[in-house]
């Protein structure tokens, strides 16, 4: 059954505020849902805490609204424990490079076949616009009442450092990229990050939707604006590692990554930064301990025969602590 | 008992004691104590053998067998007049002063004693102490064993053959206790299994400790071990009971992160992720578990719930500190109605507290862990059995009621080994409760409320991934669907229904889960023990050497903490004539959650903190003290161990 937008549409009220960069985020993301080949059935959101947390309810798919940095380990325990289900994460920056950033980490470092989204706004919104760990050093958005005094993280290089193997970056009112962006995400056999990055028009007031579109920067010759954002594919860069390369390409490809993540201000480069298949999965890993992981996963077992009882050989398990009585001979 | 430095074999050769007695068919008890340290820090093993069962160990021993300096310095006055220390005779003149790991209050004490009564500081001292008690000496030159030995294979490498030390302890143990040494070959070769050089030179060696320790022994030794007829039995920890119980009881996703003494549970279930089934005659069919170490607590408990909700039975295992972290899972999991299973082992606290020692000091913390209300099931276990058959007993409390479920245990059975009858993988039969049936297509386009209003509070319960019941789930209050709803009697309904469960489990679960009763055969007790976890063992041993006085003890061990089984301990101690509270922490936490849920103050408590379990000794000296004298005694602290 192909999907339609329509089908992803629920009754739950939206109280996202008006020219919330979320919508752009939410339409890009249902329109390449519809684009790719997904059972609705067997596919799940999770999501953190904040204004992103609760796109699932605007969303008709099975949809877990976690903990405030929490949404990665749940949504690994569900995909662990079911590998047929298509689990896309989606969390803020505070939740996931704040309080969540240590399973941002371990998250990379494991590989699990899944997709995490980042709504990249630079400020808590849900809490009224404290800075979060993406805004840039000394800035002061709105609602701060001194300028940020911390560094940012930068979550394309960090994913880089923790074993992403999909490192993507796109902008919330650039659906188009959005959608390619997500659905690229979804295809990738490993774990994927798709930074948004987005406007939060109520509390963000320097990297607005204007900023982004460059109304500030008018090209001379055509008198339109010049938008910072730029898509890297158009620009020739591929980020794709590929089996056959050899070392030294590979050393290349990291250091031109590396470069292109250190890109912010006038320009900005969306699109994927890095792709890497070449690196086994967490499914794959497991598989070669546990034959029959992928065929009857631990959702899969039966746990039980139909009389309740359990199917384990437990003298076969407890063979190492059973100790059989032995009878000398007189 | 056998002690020396952690990491020199003290655990191996307590093992292959205690598993050559069980191969004899014998019962056995093991206590084990270290420290939060990987090498050199001393740590000891005790090891009860009868012919009886056995649930605990004793204040003193009977037989001590060193391999060093310092668990000579350390232990030999916990020795039995008419017991033996066998000791390696260079170490004589090892001056107490010099023993680096034994702790300065512990040296002053020692030297204390020993001047007291005129004697060096010395090991010669400790020894001559001994001997003045009647304890028996037995000089084994390991050193020379070693030696010969190595020139019997043909080892010029001494050092490969020193690692043998151990059990040539164990052997020449044997000898005194006239213990036939073919068990040791057995045990022997269980432990070393393939390698046939290591066996090789340890049996050698075994048989020259064996008969110089036997030419040492112009008297028979008081103390002696003979094999029973019997049946085989499992010789096993606390951890490897509950892996047992949850691979038997259907956990298929188990998720950690390393501490101290829960690891090792989940370390076994790895070690054997992929296990037989026995069913339907197939055979070579497997079975998988998947075991995934996390970052932390937090991601262990949230990974957990993750996997539940694709309706796997899943598991997390921990200690105090970890459970800390847990709370906010724990919290998510119970508005959201998730069967998580959490196995706590408790040990020492607050904070890193004593990370090797035991305490029951987290009950009162795991009945009300994280902010709000909501129900969750706390099930205690007392022994090893109960380990393993609570562990899957526990998925199906969660998965009846879902609700988080805390199986808590504690340090002491998480690491004491014990022989025990053979388990039953059929005794509790596994219960899904209201999960709908994978398969079962949802009629028509109804929507599925996963949480649906019932009058037991259990809604139908479908997983991630089911055609047909797409659901939602927040940590936010919800409406039946799952939505965020703030609406106060949605509040209200959600609430109650939550709530009402733990009255639906409190029903349903039979009595006989929720606490045991023990009653010697007088009309009225004298005395009524109270008490929950680790603490069974000791108390029912107690309880023999107290009805060989004729007194008569009844004693309430309660496994149930949550749902609470107010009723049943009303009723227990209302007639009792003198109920004594028996817990391994300071202020008596589950006296206090009798008071709270019975109205009943048991005046009388029997307390220890020290960081090391209850002998039978203490157990049976306290109830005999606060008899003696209820109203003086009413608080008893107990002390013992090193």
């Amino acid at each position: 059954m192909v999907l339609k937008l329509s089908d992803l549409k629920t009754d739950v009220h939206n109280d996202w505020c008006p020219g919330c960069g979320d919508f752009g985020i939410e339409a890009g993301l249902k329109m390449a849902l519809t684009e790719l080949p997904i059972d609705i059935n067997k596919l799940v959101l999770f999501s953190g805490i904040g204004c992103s947390g609760k796109i699932v309810h605007f969303t008709n798919a099975s949809g877990v609204h976690t903990l405030h940095g929490r949404v990665l380990p749940f949504a690994q325990g569900a995909k662990l424990a079911n590998p047929d289900l298509e689990v896309i994460a989606i969390g803020g920056d505070g939740d996931g490079l704040g309080i969540g950033v240590g399973h941002f980490v371990h998250a990379g470092r494991r590989n699990i076949d899944m997709t995490y989204i980042i709504h990249d706004n630079g400020v808590y919104g849900l809490t009224k616009g404290q800075a979060s760990p993406t805004l840039h050093l000394g800035m002061q958005t709105k609602s701060l009442p001194m300028p940020n005094i911390n560094t940012n993280v930068d979550p394309i290089m960090l994913a880089l450092a923790s074993g992403f193997t999909f490192i993507a970056r796109t902008y919330a009112y650039n659906t188009k990229h959005l959608k390619e962006t997500v659905k690229k995400a979804v295809a990738h056999k490993g774990f994927a990050l798709v930074d948004i990055l987005q406007p939060c028009p109520t509390y963000n007031d320097i990297n607005t939707k204007e900023w982004y579109g460059g109304e500030d920067r008018i090209d001379p010759a055509t008198k339109k604006p010049t938008p910072r954002p730029y898509e890297l594919e158009g620009t020739g860069y591929d980020g794709r590692i590929t089996p056959m390369m050899s070392e030294d390409d590979v050393e290349k490809k990291m250091s031109q990554i590396i470069e292109k993540s250190r890109e912010w201000g006038d320009k900005i480069p969306i699109g994927v930064f890095y792709q890497n298949e070449t690196i086994p999965t967490y499914g794959d890993r497991i598989k070669a301990r546990i034959p029959k992981y992928l065929e009857v996963p631990p959702s899969g077992q039966q746990l039980a025969r139909p009389d309740g009882t359990s199917p384990v050989n437990l003298a076969s398990l407890s063979k190492q602590l059973l100790f059989e009585r032995l009878v000398l001979a007189q | 008992m056998t002690g020396g430095p952690q990491g020199s074999g003290v655990d191996s050769s307590a093992n292959i004691f205690a598993g050559a007695c069980a191969i004899g068919g014998l019962w056995t008890f093991g206590l084990r104590e270290y420290y939060s340290s990987i090498k050199g820090p001393h740590s000891y093993f005790e090891v009860r053998v009868n012919s009886e069962r056995i649930r605990s160990h004793v204040n003193n021993v009977n037989l001590l067998a060193t391999f060093d300096a310092e668990t000579l310095i350390r232990h030999a006055d916990e020795v039995n007049p008419g017991g033996g220390i066998l000791y390696d005779p260079s170490f004589s003149a090892v001056e107490i002063d010099k023993v680096e790991t034994i702790e300065t209050p512990a040296v002053l004490r020692i030297k204390a004693r020993l001047a007291k009564q005129g004697l060096p500081a010395t090991v010669a001292g400790i020894l001559d102490e001994a001997k003045r008690r009647n304890v028996n000496l037995y000089p084994i030159p390991y050193s020379d064993i070693i030696a010969k030995t190595a020139a019997q294979i043909g080892e010029h490498q001494l050092s490969k053959v020193s690692r043998i030390i151990n059990v040539l302890s164990v052997s020449a143990s044997f000898a005194l206790l006239g213990f036939d040494l073919n068990y040791l070959d057995q045990s022997l070769e269980r432990t070393f299994g393939g390698k046939k050089k290591v066996i090789e030179m340890n049996e050698i060696g075994a048989r020259m400790a064996y008969d110089t320790a036997k030419g040492l022994t112009k008297q028979p030794f008081p103390y002696q071990v003979k094999p029973v007829q019997n049946q085989s039995r499992l010789l096993l920890m606390g951890n490897e009971a509950v892996a047992l119980g949850k691979i038997v009881g259907g956990c298929r996703v188990q998720t950690y992160y390393p501490i101290t003494p829960a690891a090792d549970e989940s370390e076994f279930i790895e070690s054997h992720e992929n296990f037989d089934l026995s069913d339907g005659g197939e055979p070579g069919k497997k079975g998988s578990i998947l075991v995934t170490q996390t970052e932390d607590e937090i991601a262990a408990i949230t990974m957990a719930t993750g996997a539940a909700l694709t309706g796997v039975r899943a598991a997390t295992s921990t200690s105090g500190p970890g459970f800390s972290l847990m709370v906010e899972g724990l919290g998510w999991a119970g508005i959201n109605e998730v069967p998580v299973v959490i196995t706590q082992y408790s040990r020492g606290g607050p904070s890193t507290g004593q990370p090797t020692r035991h305490e029951q000091g987290d009950l009162k913390f795991v009945l009300s862990a994280s902010h709000g209300e909501f129900p969750r099931i706390v099930l205690c276990s007392g022994d090893l059995e109960e380990c393993f058959y609570d562990a899957i007993r526990i998925f199906n409390y969660a998965e009846r009621y879902q609700m988080p479920a805390i199986h808590l245990i504690d340090k002491s059975l998480a690491n004491s080994s014990a022989t025990i009858p053979q388990l039953r993988s059929d005794m509790v039969p596994i219960q899904r409760g209201k999960l709908i049936n994978d398969g079962h297509q949802s009629e028509g386009n109804e929507e599925y409320h996963r949480f649906a209003f019932s009058d037991d509070g259990v809604s139908p319960r479908a997983v991630l991934g089911m055609p047909g019941y797409r659901f939602w789930n927040s940590g936010d209050e919800h409406d039946t669907i799952g939505h965020i709803e703030e609406d106060p009697d949605n509040r209200i309904k959600m609430m109650t229904k939550r709530m009402t469960k733990l009255e639906t489990a409190a029903h349903e679960i039979p009595e006989e889960e929720k606490f045991n009763f023990f009653r010697s055969s007088k009309k009225q007790a004298d005395v009524t023990l109270v008490s929950w976890g680790s603490t069974k063992g000791p108390i029912l041993d107690a309880i023999r050497m107290l009805e060989k006085e004729g007194i008569g003890v009844e004693f309430l061990q309660i496994r149930l903490a949550s749902p609470f089984p107010t009723e049943s301990v009303r009723e227990k101690l209302a007639g009792a004539k003198l109920a004594i509270d028996i817990e391994q922490n300071y202020s008596g936490q589950m006296a206090a959650v009798i008071a709270e849920k019975t109205m009943i103050d048991i005046k009388n408590k029997i307390v220890k903190f020290n960081g090391r379990p209850m002998s039978q000794d203490e157990i049976y000296q306290g109830v005999k003290q606060i008899i003696s004298n209820p109203s003086q005694n009413k608080r008893v602290m107990l002390t013992h161990g090193a």
